[in-house]
């Protein structure tokens, strides 16, 4: 699952390199906007995306309940179109008797922090270090790449799994695991792309001025690159709150109470024929949201990606 | 060619002993001592706790202990599981051919299904055709499969009571396994209802496990084709007058396919992590289930032989695709 | 060799199919896989139900459906005056199963009982290390090592055991399944092919079952045992069908593709009453749940902060969250179901305010505490997490702050059974032998200080009575001990005894004849199937 979209591995390098002007930039950005709003798909995500957003930063106002809050008495209420169901709980409550609905809504909080996080961490030590080995090449290219290679040559879930395991169940270690097994597929994409592009003319007229290593490897050459790592960012932000559920659902991500939605369809696993509403919920929630995103990630990669744009 | 197989293995031997160093050092950090749980609730005095400990041969220096471990696995004795005793090789041969019957009939489903869809929406592109399918495969691509199995058990097996829940096969069938795959070894035991047993087990499993590979390979036999009839020589093949079937099916297609062979081999890895979810949903007996529970378990002996093995399958599988990647099409033979 | 094995085995079966109609299958939906054959290398019940009940014997066994031990493959024996010689009359004519692996050529003799015990006990037995790394964990679980003195054969049919000091629960431990008695004469064979590992293997003994073939992880066979001295089963084949998880259990059960399983999810437990194809036994379990404060630390040292916190936790609401109904609140530190239970101890009530007052008399204001939670499910605590939680809120009503914490189970038990380990530990005890040495003693005890007793407590009284219950053999003293250990151990109130777990056994309407065990065993001597 941590695979990444394999069209994106090989996705043009974007953007002209050259001097970047405020008026290049907007006219750049205007023209990514024209290209985005094109695929319908991409906007519906990022409405669907907004939302998700919005609940996560506004979930203690519009919850009913505290999500972490034991109703007594109400132990595993139907949804309320269900007879039995409860204006007061309009999804249902879970084996405790705390709120499904609530539950989902701070969920939500959860999994958009686990897909910054995990982005984040692995982006920036994945394109530092595929910066390194493309910028340098030789000896420490090779023990790199050498190094990345070890780690894809795992199932992404198993190491991750196995990681977690080691550093203890938890939602941090659990986040810290999956940004680990996605930062090989930044470390390549950095490399090939700084590869392709240090032969440039911008590039050896830059070294030519006398700039420093690290100045052409982060002003001159990375932000030329920026465009299939926006998309690659895209892709791991979904397949991370996809692995996070699934190590939560096995027991290894964060623990319960945490209303994360892979952990609440763990604790939801028994009651899967007594229950539905328990089981259904929480992976709906997750699909919605990794579909949203990856709806979002199908309209940036058209966007940015000159090739497709021709076709 | 042959210059190429020997470069290529010749950087899988590093790969492989990096593989085997984290294996091993993974397991060594581990926390939480297997021997404790021998014990359970009642614990153990420290004397004792020692004396396994020496037996297990936990008590050598580390590098002693992987030094040991890899002139083992070398021989092909990738040691005894701590909780059951019995060999790693042993349990993995004996629960292989299981995950490998799974994986091969979703990859069977994901590429019969995804690689004519994909042709289908590329060559109907824009279509409300082209857009149901690659919706549908982008939902797929963003499926929490181990929902989507929970969903399918409650529908097919609650609801509808059509589909046995987990295991292989019934158990009024038994017969000896000799090719370990269960579909093969039900039809060469005559049973009568064997074989139809052991598919309708197979079934769902086999649905759960195949979605991301299908949306994927979907997707991708879409992108290729629209690139390839893009292509000059399509377009002259167009223009001179072929029927569109014809252009299709002869030039695009196979130029098509090239790609799409490298995102199937690239699925293993995929499938391989798809297992263990499904596997863990619907009890089945196959290795990615084994290597949950040894988790759990802290069979540290069995973790860490498991991922050398398994990781040594995949690397396998991936140079495979490539020699095969090779072979098809000479230009990337450097 | 392992093919050609299970191959014959098949042979057999599909003949069976075929030709014998009307062979009856009984098919155990199991909750897991065997760690192996031979019980005396492990300690879980899994295993232990599809080795130690199936295929062994024992010299004594426990009456079906009680406690209490009777004859097995001793027929009688006798003890010395003062407590420490046990001499037992063996069983004659007792018949080895026969196998595919195995024709045995004698009946059950002496050998074969020392045998069974010597090679747990001696480190220098050729049988001691023959699975790497295996050890005998009830063996040393249970003292015998320093217990046992001496074990002879006086003749072919006669055995003598000689321990050190006196122990009442020694009888018990006999009938345990790491006492099964195996066979000297398929041991002797298996040595000398060097096939030592197949003994946890392919196991073979003078039990009601004979083992046919195991496919990991989904299958284990057996057949009725032709010979067996207690009368051939009236069921012709034993599966179990292993099936971890609970859920799937119950649809194997209610689509009729087993005959009967274990541990069922509380939630399914009414609709299962319901469907008119099912039945359904319940029982006490012989356990306990606990929270078990340390009671070495300020201010759990103070028995008037215990009682407090006690008396603000809502057993109830446990009972309800955790196991939805299917167990009682306990009062006493042993289940009901054993001997020796005191009737007469008065439980804390549930008493928040009561409780804040007592906390506030004791000088504990502003108090926060840890309380750990198993990150497993075990038969006695279904969620310890949920229970956490519960008691969480519990203790906020009275203003005590509760974090929470876990750690991986091995680490659990590990960190939990250190003195100086911060904060009261949620675990629990299934008994091993039905005697109540084996809680008292064996959790609360000041030799468990640092080990079983997570509470850390070493109360003089309480220990004097406990010990001196271990060295009586007469029943009715040992009672009278052990009901004033109780109230002496409700008075300290170094656990919070938090509930037992009813057993919850659902089977198909025909099954007839299953016992069960106030043990937590699932053995299946005497079942038959009637339609």
């Amino acid at each position: 699952m941590a695979t990444t979209n394999p069209k994106s591995a090989d996705a043009g390098i974007g953007l002209e390199g050259g001097p970047d002007t405020a008026a290049t930039r907007r006219a750049m950005l205007s023209e990514f906007w024209y290209y985005f709003r094109q695929n319908r798909g991409a906007v519906v995500g990022l409405i669907v995306f907004t939302l998700i957003v919005l609940v996560a930063l506004f979930a203690p106002l519009i919850a009913p309940h505290n999500p972490a809050m034991q109703i007594r008495g109400s132990f595993l209420l139907p949804p309320v179109w269900q007879e039995g169901g409860r204006w007061e709980f309009i999804l249902g409550t879970d084996a405790v008797g705390r709120d499904i609905l609530s539950r989902l809504l701070y969920g939500a909080r959860f999994s958009l922090f686990i897909g910054l996080v995990v982005v984040a961490l692995s982006a920036t030590v994945g394109v530092i270090v595929g910066l390194i080995a493309g910028y340098f090449r030789g000896p420490v290219d090779t023990a790199i790449m050498r190094l990345m290679d070890i780690i894809l040559a795992f199932p992404s879930l198993l190491l991750a799994l196995v990681l977690v395991a080691v550093l203890g169940p938890g939602l941090l270690n659990a986040m810290i695991a999956i940004a680990l097994v996605l930062q090989p597929h930044f470390v390549r994409l950095t490399r090939a792309a700084v590869m392709a592009e240090n032969g440039r003319d911008y590039v050896t007229a830059a070294k030519v001025a006398g700039a420093g290593n690290l100045r052409l490897m982060f002003k001159t050459i990375l932000p030329n690159c920026t465009a299939p790592l926006i998309v690659q960012a895209t892709l791991s932000f979904s397949t991370a709150i996809l692995d996070a559920a699934a190590l939560g659902f096995l027991g290894m991500g964060a623990q319960p109470p945490t209303p994360e939605w892979g952990t609440m369809l763990a604790e939801a696993r028994e009651f899967i024929l007594r229950a539905w509403w328990v089981v259904t919920f929480p992976g709906l929630a997750i699909l919605i949201t990794v579909l949203a995103i990856n709806l979002m990630g199908d309209g940036l990669r058209d966007a940015l990606d000159p090739k497709l744009k021709r076709s | 060619m042959f210059r190429f197989l020997i470069r290529r293995l010749a950087v899988l031997i590093p790969t492989f002993i990096g593989v085997s160093i984290i294996a091993f050092a993974f397991i060594r950090v581990l926390p939480g001592d297997p021997v404790v749980l021998l014990s359970g609730e009642r614990g153990m005095s420290p004397e004792r706790h020692a004396l396994i400990m020496q037996q297990l041969g936990f008590d050598r220096p580390l590098y002693i202990q992987y030094l040991d471990y890899l002139a083992g696995v070398l021989s092909g004795d990738f040691g005894n599981s701590i909780v059951t005793r019995r060999p790693v090789l042993d349990d993995f041969l004996a629960l292989f051919p299981a995950t490998l019957e799974l994986s091969l009939c979703a990859i069977l489903i994901a590429v019969v299904l995804g690689v004519p869809l994909g042709i289908l929406s590329a060559v109907r592109r824009g279509s409300w055709l082209d857009q149901t399918i690659m919706g549908a495969a982008l939902v797929g691509y963003s499926m929490p499969i181990f929902w989507w199995g929970l969903l399918l058990i409650i529908l097919f097996s609650g609801v509808l009571g059509w589909t046995p829940v987990s295991g292989r096969i019934s158990l009024l069938y038994f017969f000896p396994s000799v090719t370990g795959f269960m579909l093969i070894d039900s039809l060469l035991s005559g049973q009568a209802g064997a074989f139809k047993s052991a598919v309708a087990h197979l079934i769902l499993p086999s649905i759960v496990l195949a979605t991301i590979p299908l949306a994927v390979i979907a997707r991708q036999t879409r992108s290729a084709m629209l690139e390839v009839l893009s292509e000059d020589y399509v377009r002259t093949a167009r223009a001179k007058g072929l029927p569109p079937r014809r252009v299709i099916g002869l030039h695009a297609l196979r130029n098509a396919l090239i790609p799409v062979i490298t995102t199937i081999g690239l699925q293993v890895g995929v499938l391989m992590a798809g297992a263990i979810l499904t596997e863990t949903i619907f009890s089945w007996p196959g290795i990615g289930k084994w290597m949950v529970d040894s988790v759990f378990r802290r069979d540290y002996a069995v973790v860490q032989g498991g991922l050398l093995l398994i990781a040594g399958i995949i690397m396998l599988v991936n140079l495979f695709v490539d020699v095969l990647y090779g072979l098809v099409n000479p230009r990337i033979r450097h | 060799m392992k093919t050609k094995l299970t191959f014959a085995a098949a042979l057999l079966a599909a003949t069976m199919l075929s030709g014998a109609a009307g062979a009856k299958t009984f098919v155990y939906c199991s909750e897991g896989s065997p760690e192996g054959f031979d019980p005396g290398l492990y300690t879980s019940g899994t295993t232990f139900d599809a080795a130690a009940h199936t295929v062994y014997n024992r010299l004594l066994e426990f009456e079906q459906g009680t406690t209490e031990t009777v004859p097995g493959l001793a027929e009688s024996w006798e003890i010395s005056e003062d407590g420490l010689q046990y001499t037992f009359k063996l069983r004659p004519g007792v018949k080895f199963q026969t196998t595919d692996f195995f024709t045995p050529t004698r009946d059950f003799n002496a050998d074969d009982v020392i045998y069974s015990f010597e090679r747990q006990w001696k480190s220098d037995h050729p049988w001691n290390q023959y699975v790497a790394g295996g050890s005998w964990e009830y063996f040393s679980g249970m003292g015998f090592p320093n217990l046992i003195k001496s074990i002879e054969k006086i003749d072919d049919m006669t055995v003598r055991f000689t321990l050190n000091q006196q122990e009442a629960p020694f009888l018990a431990n006999l009938a345990m399944p790491f006492a099964s008695i195996l066979s000297k004469e398929y041991a002797d064979k298996l040595e000398a092919d060097g096939q030592m590992q197949l003994m946890n293997q392919q196991p073979l003994g003078t039990g009601p079952f004979q083992f046919v073939a195991y496919q990991q992880d989904a299958v284990i066979r057996y057949r009725a045992h032709e010979d067996y001295w207690n009368g051939k089963q009236a069921i012709d084949d034993l599966v179990f069908a292993i099936t971890p998880d609970a859920s799937v259990r119950y649809q194997r059960l209610s689509a009729g593709e087993c005959h009967l399983m274990p541990f069922p999810n509380a939630a399914d437990v009414e609709e299962m009453k319901a469907n008119p194809d099912l039945k359904v036994m319940e029982q006490e379990g012989l356990n306990i749940a606990y929270l078990a404060y340390n009671t070495q630390m300020e201010p759990f040292d103070n028995p008037q902060v215990r009682k407090a916190l006690n008396m603000a936790i809502n057993k109830e609401a446990i009972v309800d969250a955790v196991f939805q109904g299917m167990a009682t609140p306990a009062k006493n530190p042993i289940p009901p179901t054993m001997w020796s239970y005191n009737e007469e101890v008065e439980d804390d009530p549930y008493d928040p305010e009561e409780a804040q007052r007592m906390l506030e008399e004791a000088g504990v204001t502003d108090l926060s505490m840890k309380v750990w939670a198993m990150p497993v499910s075990r038969p006695y605590m279904l969620n310890a997490r949920r229970a956490a939680e519960l008691i969480q809120s519990d203790f906020r009503q009275i203003g005590v702050d509760v974090e929470i914490v876990s750690y991986e189970w091995a680490e659990y038990l590990e960190r939990s059974s250190d003195v100086n380990r911060d904060g009261a530990v949620i675990l629990g005890w299934t008994g091993d032998n039905g005697d109540p040495d084996n809680f008292l003693h064996t959790l609360l005890g000041c030799d468990a200080v640092g080990g079983a007793n997570r509470a850390q407590w070493c109360d003089e009284e309480f220990n004097n009575l406990v010990v001196e219950a271990k060295q009586t053999t007469d029943p009715d003293e040992r009672t009278r001990l052990y009901e004033e250990a109780q109230v002496v151990f409700k008075r300290e109130a170094p656990w919070a005894t938090l509930n037992h777990s009813l057993s919850i056994v659902p089977m198909r309407k025909e099954v007839e004849g299953f016992v069960q065990s106030p043990l937590g065993d699932f053995a299946f001597e005497g079942v038959d199937l009637v339609e």
